[in-house]
């Protein structure tokens, strides 16, 4: 990004702060998921009674569908986490964590009329936390700040070196 | 001047610059830092959390599910099945054979591959007697589709049906039979084939009346072949470890055990009769041989309602004590060995279903054990699913056990006082847990299915893989039959309990309390 030298400090520190709190919760959720030997998404999906519903039992019966959706979606956390903390690729994990977490939320949307059998740790009308933190990810990605504070700055530096050769 | 000053300073305050980029670059590696110390932090304090616990209760050297080792060594074994209908499908199944239909559309979901791992038993399956066409037909498809289990190659051999079980038992070539008839069969079909020759495995109940019990338990007795009641319930790895827990006295003394059955649905109170869309099920005098199927019971007239619902009266069955009380006891005699009970006490009633039924739908029965310290409840409804589990209640903790196991300290325990107090032990959740864990889901589809599956009565984990329980269960029997060695649901065990459920069934239906003479072994 050209324009990423007009953020004001207090900008910058919040975008940053923000990445690393997003970056560290969804790393720890992919972690305890490769830590825990028996986890499997099928608990969490066979709660999906909203517009997820069909694909998500598709998945459930099939059990090879079942494993690759499982080892995605805990090593894709964990990419996505070390992106967002690291500032490496950090427009395409923002986006990517973002498409990740929508998907969680529609699977377990508190939609009015549809109740779930897991307990959600708050009170939700339609937003949940879930929600949010997708798109606070999008804003992250809207907002970029990989190529000031993080390891993007050092691909921009390598891709700017090269386009001025 | 300030022309050279601005050269000489260029470079360095490029370098500078530079520096600082980098560092910026870096910024996230401090982060990542502090997370791997926190998650190491987390795992060592679960860690230590866990083991400090499981020392504590000595359960550090709780034996982990064994390796199956190979049951089909030796002689290819024939065995005869009496009674094909839905439960004879799922014991072909355990057996290694399964219908032609149902492995093409398995192979298509990808179902199929546990089952495909499951050990090769050496076994055919050479006869099929069923009195209803349709299950007979079935059962001869399943059996010649042969041994698709564990690389198994096909035996070869052919498959007769049999018009009547006796034809069956009188053919040498048959070495064992599986008897999976309705209940009033089981304890006439096991005394015949046993001085037949054969060995037995037949699903529970193992009788519908006291005579019978006696009949079949010295015809068995007096033979030496391999008996096995089908019980399934302790071929569960949870369950092994739930014998760990009671040797270890995890639970102090144990004075209440509540044992219950929960459903609410057509289906779980024995209404079978109709298909999906409301339709009566196939089935008429032209393709049931209806004297036969009634055997020795009083001749009443054919009804698609007695064939399919045939639960529902007691000249057939003792309702939820045959059918799943019989399941709960198994499970707490193999745990502890509480054998026959001094006394019984059963109530209850047609609450719900209002059908021409005489089985009660409703259902409470108190066994006492005095010598023992101890009561056995069951508590039984047709009209409610809420699940109450199956506990058993020590002083110092209490321990439930289903698919999965679990162990809640008391609140008041002497032994885990101190540790209590100490926070160590939470007791407004359980200290400890041991699930099977499932990295596979297979299809459980009806609401029967999965109240088997809570209760661990259809598959365990074993190194990773999902095993069938009945399977295992007939393994055990096919093992014995090799190698000799007891089966673990042998005919002492059967015994005891037929003769609870005969006193549970007796109390009931007489109205009153009843008591068991240890020296005359009879119900008085």
């Amino acid at each position: 990004m050209r324009n990423n030298k007009t953020y004001t400090t207090v900008q910058l520190v919040t975008l940053v702060a923000l990445r690393f709190l997003i970056g560290w919760h969804l790393l720890y959720e992919g972690f305890s998921k490769l830590l825990s030997p028996n986890w499997t998404s099928a608990g969490f999906l066979k709660e999906s009674q909203w517009i997820m519903a069909g694909f998500s039992q598709w998945v459930i019966s099939n059990s090879g569908v079942l494993n690759v959706v499982d080892f995605l979606n805990t090593w894709g956390l964990i990419a996505i986490g070390v992106g967002l903390i690291m500032g490496l690729c950090t427009r395409t994990a923002a986006i990517a964590g973002a498409l990740l977490l929508f998907m969680y939320y529609l699977n377990n949307a508190p939609i009015i009329g549809i109740e779930y059998s897991i307990p959600s740790e708050g009170d939700y009308l339609i937003i949940s936390k879930t929600l949010i933190e997708a798109v606070a990810l999008f804003a992250l990605a809207v907002f970029p700040t990989g190529s000031i504070i993080g390891l993007d700055a050092i691909i921009t530096r390598i891709k700017g070196k090269k386009d001025i050769k | 001047m300030a022309k050279d000053k601005g050269q000489t300073q260029q470079p360095e305050e490029k370098n500078s610059q530079s520096r600082r980029t980098m560092l910026k670059a870096l910024a996230g590696i401090p982060v990542l830092g502090v997370f791997a110390y926190e998650l190491m932090e987390k795992r060592s304090y679960d860690q230590l959390k866990k083991t400090r616990l499981i020392k504590e209760l000595g359960l550090d050297d709780i034996p982990a599910p064994t390796k199956i080792t190979n049951a089909g060594k030796g002689d290819l074994l024939r065995i005869g099945v009496i009674g094909f209908g839905n439960r004879a499908v799922n014991l072909a199944k355990g057996l290694g054979f399964m219908h032609p239909d149902n492995i093409k559309e398995g192979r298509k979901n990808g179902s199929l591959d546990d089952w495909l791992a499951q050990e090769n038993l050496n076994v055919a399956i050479t006869g099929v007697c069923d009195v209803f066409d349709l299950h007979a037909e079935n059962g001869l498809a399943i059996a010649r589709n042969e041994a698709q289990t564990g690389g198994a190659k096909p035996s070869g051999l052919p498959v007769k049906r049999y018009r009547t079980y006796q034809e069956l038992l009188q053919d040498d070539s048959i070495d064992a039979v599986v008897i999976a008839t309705p209940d009033h069969h089981h304890s006439r079909i096991t005394v015949d084939a046993v001085e037949a020759g054969k060995h037995v495995y037949c699903e529970k109940s193992i009788c519908v009346t006291e005579d019978e019990l006696y009949r079949v338990y010295d015809a068995v007795k007096n033979s030496d072949r391999v008996f096995q009641l089908g019980h399934q319930i302790t071929q569960n790895v949870v369950f092994q470890q739930a014998k760990e827990v009671i040797k270890k006295d995890i639970l102090g003394k144990i004075t209440l055990i509540e044992t219950t059955t929960n459903r609410n649905t057509a289906s779980g109170a024995w209404i079978r009769h109709l298909d999906a869309n409301g339709n009566p099920k196939p089935g008429s005098l032209k393709t049931i041989d209806w004297a036969q199927w009634l055997g020795d019971r009083p001749k009443v007239p054919f009804t698609i309602d007695r064939y399919y619902n045939w639960t529902k009266f007691f000249a057939y069955d003792t309702g939820m004590l045959g059918q799943l009380f019989s399941h709960e006891y198994d499970a707490v005699n193999q745990l502890l060995r509480i054998g026959i009970p001094k006394s019984v006490v059963a109530s209850g009633g047609i609450y719900y279903w209002k059908d021409n039924r005489e089985i009660p739908d409703l259902l409470q029965a108190v066994f006492e054990y005095p010598e023992r310290d101890l009561t056995l409840l069951y508590s039984a409804s047709l009209a409610n699913s809420r699940q109450r589990g199956r506990v058993f209640m020590g002083h110092d903790a209490s321990m439930e056990l289903g698919g999965s196991l679990s162990i809640t300290a008391d609140f008041d325990s002497t032994r885990y006082k101190k540790k209590i107090e100490e926070g160590v032990i939470d007791t407004n959740s359980p200290m400890i847990t041991v699930s099977p864990g499932s990295g596979k889901i297979d299809a459980v589809t009806s609401a029967t299915e999965k109240y088997y599956a809570s209760r661990g009565l259809t598959s365990t984990m074993i190194n990773g893989r999902r095993v069938d329980v009945t399977h295992l269960h007939l393994r055990e029997w096919i093992n014995c039959i090799r190698n000799g060695g007891e089966t673990s649901a042998n005919i002492e065990r059967a015994f005891e309990e037929g003769a609870t459920i005969m006193m549970a069934n007796k109390s009931y239906r007489e109205k009153r309390r009843v008591e068991w003479d240890p020296v005359l072994r009879k119900i008085v």
